[in-house]
């Protein structure tokens, strides 16, 4: 009698706290669901924004859903080795080396608009994925500088030909140290 | 929290100080150049003054090439809170406006006003700030701004944005330690212009009103603290403090610390603490711009090291090059095995990439050292022996943070709070190893700078794909919505006209029936027509309502009538003839101006036909007019409308071609209308008089003359239409 009760009683105890557990947990899971998938987001932070099109999809975002959903990390040639590195980290793979079918990394650069020879013909502010390019039709278009990714998407439709990829130049600010030591020697 | 006021006092006045961790002991060696007065420099022959000395953004250039300046003049104009002038150390011609070599680390050529001096040295006229103490604070920071006064200690900090602090200041700072090696010209400043660098603080003291000035300086410059003492004895709230000697005692977080006790937080400021400090020669050149007007064009640089013959402090001009200084103290290139300069100290200072580098607002040494001055560059490994972390400034773990820099690892770095380092290079001196410790952190630093610019260009351009994406769909569904709404219109449209197509067909149908029965009633009747129809010309020219009705009455009473019209009929007939020319020309008027009333008289005409079966030869010659005059406009205009979209200008070349065109347009139908007449006429000529033909050929003519202008105007009036159509898209942007 006694064991059976106390088995019962065992019974109905853990019943009951897996029936207040389960109810907790099934609350929690309503109230505080998560709407989107955070880790497109997080891979999303990660591209560099450039909206190339190099991998193979049309902007950053589309990429990032699609490593998401388990695709290669090495398609995305402006971000290169860092950019690699990074998803590698935040997807737990392992770090592959730049997919040379979408392009290799290169200096970051910026178009410039040959503006005296510009036809005003305003394909190439239709091609700017981040609204770069100014200009209106038959009036002579120029690249904002610091908006252009340097994605050069506009280079191709032009009909004149007038957009280059410039390099960024060097500048005091953007310089980075380079290891030349000048340290005093103790003299006695 | 942060000590208190008058605890720190009282420990002042007990000659009691506070200390800061860490700190080497490196040989001075000031005594190379501190021995001699401060001597003058010959004008260089050229001066390359960089738009931008300073932390901040540069000034907005306001002289040109070729113009001639004088000493003193402003070469660049403040538009900007963070923007310093600059202005002519001499007087002379500007030669250039170009990039020339910098005096930063990387060398790279930065804005420069080339100046060729013509040794004349002409001062410009100087307004000194008459009676300061009087005048609104704005005004003597705005001197202070416009005398391009930034930091002189190190960093180049806008000297007037850091006198214009938003909290309050218990303690006014003024730096004379100078802890570096070699430098000797605050040391030399204080000596012989203690006088002056008070005044200096008298300013900043009016401008801050601190509850307590510290003037501090190590005790290995035993002179200037005495220069110091005498000039600020007649003011106890000034407090002249001896600091023991130990680097890096003159950075101004560990100056804070020595004399307050006080910590100034990671990323704040010292007034975040209540301190503000200030250099000495910074004090210096604040007491020149208030008292005399002077700008800031000048400074002491000290110039030394054992390949200098002669090394000792000289009044440099803003803008000289380094060349021109060592030649002036005797640089021996043969003491070095290969050349090299440094600007600043041995332990904060960078090589110069080029002679020509121009002396800036923050140099205060250049340092020519021999071999055995300088150690080489024979870096080891990393032995773990934590000899950097005893001697940090700032409590830092340098071998941490080097391990971190050195494999990239830039959040690691941050975790060891690598933006705390203020790169004093006392870890890179004692390493046993040798290794560059600051450069590693220098690198690490632009690194993490630079990340974070990306990221936040990265950020932006999100933020304008993003945005650009909203737009296009927005833009998309726009189009869509208004193709719909066209299509909709379209459609309407289309089955309004089909209705109006089919109603053409009917009247034409109906039109045909009647020519067909008007031709056998012909034959059976041969006079009644004209008559009943003369008679109902008549009619109706008084009223078209009033046609209605008479030809109701035609239908009902058609006998009778005829009878009584046959005796009224050659009575009638001579006046209709005179009335019918008014009243069609009256009706062709109101047909071809209302376009759309056009088909009511007209069907009603045809009504009346129906019911009289005797429809009047004229009449459908009258229906078959208005259906051309309709269609004349319709036909110009498309033909208008190409040509005038052209241009503005082309308007009216488009004007007159249209009208020439309706010219033709006109004369075509008048062609068509004579052959289509033909028959009808021919029919007519049987029944009618002579006269009548003649006068149904005048009335003709008239209707065709007056329909051509109208043509004309209506054509001009479209292509005017057309233009102006052509000018309001034009303004609108596509």
């Amino acid at each position: 009698m006694s064991l059976g009760f106390a088995i019962l009683t065992a019974l109905l105890a853990i019943g009951l706290l897996a029936l207040i557990f389960g109810l907790v947990l099934g609350f929690a899971a309503v109230k505080f669901k998560v709407e989107s998938d955070p880790l497109v987001e997080q891979i999303d932070q990660i591209l560099p924004q450039t909206q190339c099109g190099q991998c193979g999809f049309p902007g950053c975002k589309p990429y990032a859903q699609s490593i998401a959903d388990g695709d290669e990390i090495n398609k995305c040639p402006p971000g290169g080795d860092a950019t690699i590195k990074k998803l590698a980290d935040l997807m737990g793979v392992e770090a592959k080396s730049l997919d040379s079918a979408h392009g290799v990394e290169e200096i970051k650069k910026v178009a410039y608009i040959r503006e005296d020879e510009c036809i005003g013909c305003t394909k190439c502010i239709q091609a700017c994925p981040v609204d770069a390019i100014l200009g209106a039709a038959k009036q002579m278009h120029t690249v904002i500088t610091d908006e252009c990714t340097g994605c050069d998407l506009c280079v191709d439709p032009c009909p004149v030909d007038c957009i280059d990829m410039l390099p960024l130049a060097n500048s005091a600010s953007s310089w980075r140290w380079d290891i030349n030591a000048i340290p005093i020697k103790q003299i006695s | 929290m942060q000590n208190n006021f008058d605890d720190i006092i009282d420990k002042l006045d007990n000659n009691q100080l506070w200390d800061f961790p860490g700190g080497v002991f490196p040989a001075e060696r000031k005594t190379l150049s501190n021995q001699t007065p401060i001597g003058n420099s010959p004008i260089p022959e050229r001066l390359y003054v960089t738009t931008k000395q300073h932390i901040g953004v540069e000034g907005h250039l306001v002289v040109e090439v070729g113009q001639k300046v004088l000493k003193g003049q402003a070469l660049t104009k403040s538009m900007n809170p963070f923007a310093v002038p600059i202005h002519a150390p001499t007087s002379g011609e500007i030669v250039a406006i170009q990039k020339h070599v910098s005096a930063h680390p990387s060398g790279l050529p930065e804005m420069t006003v080339e100046i060729r001096s013509d040794q004349q040295d002409k001062w410009i006229q100087l307004n000194p700030l008459v009676d300061y103490q009087n005048q609104p604070k704005m005004q003597v920071l705005a001197a202070i701004c416009d005398a391009g006064i930034s930091g002189m200690g190190g960093a180049g900090f806008p000297t007037h944005i850091k006198s214009s602090p938003k909290k309050d200041v218990d303690f006014l700072i003024i730096n004379g330690i100078e802890c570096e090696p070699y430098i000797t010209s605050d040391d030399r400043l204080m000596r012989e212009h203690a006088w002056q660098i008070r005044q200096g603080i008298d300013v900043l003291c009016h401008l801050l009103k601190p509850k307590h000035v510290l003037i501090g300086i190590e005790n290995n410059k035993p002179e200037a603290i005495e220069a110091m003492q005498v000039a600020c004895r007649e003011n106890p709230n000034y407090r002249v403090c001896s600091i023991p000697t130990k680097y890096p005692a003159g950075g101004e977080k560990q100056l804070i610390q020595v004399l307050t006790n006080r910590e100034v937080p990671a990323k704040g400021l010292p007034v975040d603490v209540g301190v503000i400090m200030h250099n000495v020669g910074t004090c210096f050149a604040i007491a020149d711009a208030i008292f005399s007007g002077k700008p800031l064009i000048e400074r002491v640089v000290t110039v030394t090291g054992e390949a200098v013959e002669k090394p000792g402090n000289v009044w440099a001009m803003i803008g000289s090059p380094v060349a021109h200084l060592l030649a002036h103290r005797e640089y021996k290139k043969t003491a070095q095995s290969q050349p090299n300069v440094i600007m600043g100290g041995p332990m904060m200072g960078f090589s110069v990439i080029s002679d020509l580098v121009p002396v800036v607002k923050t140099t205060n040494c250049i340092l020519a050292p021999t071999d055995n001055e300088i150690a080489g560059n024979n870096e080891q490994a990393c032995i773990r022996c934590s000899a950097c972390a005893d001697v940090c400034p700032a409590s830092l773990l340098p071998q941490q943070l080097f391990w971190h820099a050195k494999a990239k690892e830039l959040d690691k770095t941050q975790d060891y709070n690598l933006f705390d380092c203020i790169e004093c290079g006392a870890c890179a001196y004692v390493c046993p190893s040798e290794i560059p410790l600051v450069h590693y952190y220098r690198i690490a630093k632009s690194d993490i700078r630079i990340e974070q610019e990306e990221k936040q260009k990265s950020d932006k351009a999100r933020d304008r794909f993003e945005k650009r994406e909203i737009r296009l769909i927005a833009e998309q569904h726009a189009r869509d919505e208004k193709h719909r709404l066209a299509a909709e219109a379209r459609k309407l449209a289309m089955a309004s006209n089909g209705n109006n197509s089919k109603d053409k067909i009917a009247a034409a149908l109906a039109r045909a029936k009647a020519k067909k029965q008007a031709t056998n009633s012909l034959d059976d009747k041969q006079i009644e027509p004209v008559e009943i129809d003369a008679a109902n010309k008549a009619e109706q020219t008084v009223k078209t309502e009033k046609s209605d009705t008479t030809t109701k009455a035609a239908s009902s009473n058609q006998r009778v009538q005829a009878a009584i019209a046959r005796a009224k009929a050659k009575k009638v007939a001579a006046e209709a003839g005179k009335e019918k020319e008014i009243s069609q020309l009256e009706l062709k008027d109101k047909v071809e101006v209302v376009t759309v009333e056009e088909n009511k008289p007209e069907e009603k005409q045809l009504d009346t036909d129906d019911k009289v079966d005797t429809p009047p030869p004229v009449k459908t010659q009258v229906s078959t007019q208005t259906t051309i005059s309709n269609e004349t406009p319709a036909v110009a205009a498309p033909q208008n409308i190409e040509p005038t979209k052209a241009d503005v200008k082309q308007a009216k070349i488009a004007a007159a071609v249209a009208k020439a065109k309706a010219k033709r347009q006109a004369q075509k139908i008048i062609d068509n209308k004579d052959r289509s007449n033909q028959p009808s006429p021919v029919n007519v000529d049987n029944t009618k008089t002579d006269s009548q033909v003649e006068l149904a050929k005048t009335e003709e003519q008239q209707i065709e003359m007056k329909k051509r202008r109208i043509a004309t105007a209506v054509a001009k009036a479209k292509a005017k239409k057309a233009a102006e159509k052509k000018m309001s898209k034009e303004d609108k942007p596509s």
